[in-house]
């Protein structure tokens, strides 16, 4: 079994045992309670949430709200933005973090450590550092209201905590593999893209979904550096079109719906991979 | 030829140099820059004066900046005092093995995967003040006397704005120290056991000292995440109301943007780096693992 299952020795009384099911369950409602409330609330018209019933079912599931927020609300502009900038800064993470990383972790050169270093303190800035410099910097260079503006700073504080975790996976790599390919005559880029990046795909789908909760949740930039409605990402479109349905619940509650359930499917798929690429990014040093 | 392949150094360049380049321009520049901004008196157009340590001054003296760290530092300690122990209880009863533990792990630890942009807008529905789920589920118990606008009256409006966040991270924390606690080796609790030491007593003389690391790594993540909280409060309250619910970031946002003064919000900026980095550098110097 596992090792901790002695964690707290285990009492047989069955009181004990359910009086701890009944807080788990307890616990397990209050975190999830919200989320049904807002599921239901987003499949009712405005006089049955507001008649006080607001806990109950839906008398009739109104799934206009759902067709509403997609069409007039423009949610699904926000969620085309939103996958998009999102889709991109993965890639560009990967690409650079796994060069970058594997250099520092494989290679020999004398700044490898310092340029480690360097990176890493980047996971101590916070983004609120960046944001007056980059909007100047980007407004001069008149790519605000672009993919780009977010794009770039996504990709930038994206970067230390990927080469963080890619490193500390080449490092695990055993020398003889390397050794191995190069004497059958890889050069140093096909060693690292035909044998060693292949062996670190769980560091690579642990960077990937830490990237994609961070891109696609990320307001801060996105509120900034974006004003156009056709450019808005998910988070700062859901804020535009609470404006703009502000007595309509159901509508609005259906925008929510559809901003978090892409995120809950990939969740509910690879449950253990997120835990993991939670687990991943906190562990450091 | 080993040596060759791996001092290359066209591919050194090659696989470092676009990410330090990038890196370097959007992280670290930004912060001498922020720093350069907080020195001066600036609306954005054209050239910002000089005035030296001022806007620091200002922001030490001013009531209105001051009220903002004072609500940061609450929220910090309603972390550390109510989220991460709950977390940690959390914790040490699904690593013992409770019935469960995979489906209650990982139903804990779904808040924290939704954008708090969403959260906030929920949040923002269920303390409505005539429609809202707490109003009704109070009135429904018999405590309608209790209903209030909890967002909109001073006396309630930082409390109800910590709860998300402290339910939206709780699972986090829970994880990360689930995680600390299954690493430990099991030899130590069959010691304890044989020893006859009670449930309670293996947790805090065993379990939790074994996860100083974890918990030191928690402590951190929740103090710096107070401090740098941005989207909940801009989101659910703006501040308001009367800046009863202001955070420094939002102070910064507001006098970015609204009020148009670069260089004051720059050493708000700067203010929050600074504050980042000690908090963490103080519990590294006091907490010591290994």
């Amino acid at each position: 079994m596992s090792t901790a299952e002695m964690a707290l020795p285990k009492k047989t009384m069955p009181i004990g045992t359910i009086l701890l099911q009944a807080f788990l369950i307890l616990i397990a409602i209050t975190q999830i309670y919200p989320l049904i409330w807002l599921a239901f609330f987003s499949l009712k018209d405005n006089s049955e949430i507001f008649s006080g019933d607001v806990a109950n079912l839906p008398k009739q599931f109104l799934w206009s709200n759902y067709a509403k927020a997609l069409s007039e609300g423009h949610v699904l502009t926000y969620f085309f933005n939103s996958v998009f900038v999102t889709a991109v800064s993965i890639i560009l993470v990967l690409i650079l973090s796994s060069m970058t990383g594997y250099a520092i972790t494989r290679m020999n050169w004398k700044l490898s450590g310092l340029t480690l270093t360097i990176i890493l303190l980047g996971m101590m800035v916070p983004i609120h550092a960046a944001l007056l410099p980059l909007f100047m910097v980007l407004k001069n260079l008149g790519l605000l209201n672009s993919y780009w503006s977010l794009i770039i700073p996504y990709v930038a504080f994206g970067i230390p905590m990927a080469v963080f975790i890619l490193g500390s996976f080449f490092r695990g790599v055993p020398r003889e593999l390397e050794e191995a390919a190069v004497i059958d005559g890889c050069g140093i880029y096909r060693t690292f893209f035909s044998i060693i990046l292949p062996l670190v795909r769980p560091a690579i789908s642990t960077v990937a979904i830490f990237t994609f909760l961070s891109c696609w949740n990320e307001l801060m930039f996105a509120v900034t550096f974006i004003n156009k409605e056709s450019m808005q990402t998910l988070t700062v479109g859901m804020m535009s079109m609470v404006g703009t349905y502000i007595t309509q619940w159901g509508i609005i509650g259906a925008g929510l719906m559809i901003t978090t359930i892409p995120t809950i499917i990939i969740y509910l798929l690879l449950n253990k991979q997120v835990q993991r690429s939670m687990i991943a990014g906190a562990v450091k040093g | 030829m080993m040596n060759s392949v791996f001092s290359n150094k066209t591919a050194i360049t090659i696989f470092v140099l676009p990410t330090l380049l990038i890196f370097c321009a959007i992280v670290l520049v930004p912060i001498f820059v922020s720093s350069y901004y907080s020195l001066l008196d600036w609306n954005g157009v054209g050239k910002g004066a000089y005035i030296g340590f001022h806007n620091y001054v200002e922001l030490f003296t001013d009531s209105r900046a001051l009220n903002s760290m004072k609500n940061s530092l609450l929220f910090a300690a309603a972390s550390i005092f109510i989220q991460l122990p709950l977390s940690l209880l959390l914790a040490l009863i699904l690593a013992s093995n409770v019935k469960g533990e995979g489906f209650y792990r990982t139903v804990y630890f779904i808040p924290v995967l939704i954008s708090t942009v969403v959260i906030a807008q929920l949040w923002s529905k269920i303390y409505n003040a005539d429609y809202g789920l707490l109003n009704t589920l109070l009135e429904n118990v018999g405590l309608s006397h209790l209903a209030q606008d909890w967002l909109g009256q001073k006396k309630t409006a930082l409390i109800a704005s910590f709860i998300p966040t402290l339910w939206q991270y709780i699972g986090y924390h829970m994880l990360l120290m689930y995680a600390g606690a299954k690493s430990i080796s099991q030899d130590i609790f069959e010691a304890a056991k044989i020893d006859g030491a009670s449930r309670v007593r293996t947790a805090f003389l065993i379990t939790i000292p074994l996860m100083k690391p974890v918990l030191k790594v928690c402590l951190v993540f929740s103090v710096i995440g107070a401090f740098k909280v941005f989207d909940l409060i801009y989101v659910l309250t703006g501040g308001g109301p009367f800046f009863t619910t202001e955070v420094p970031s939002t102070l910064m946002y507001t006098t970015i943007f609204d009020t148009y003064r670069y260089g004051y919000g720059s050493a708000i900026s700067v203010f929050i780096i600074l504050e980042c980095l000690v908090v963490t550098l103080i519990i590294n110097k006091f907490i010591k693992t290994e």
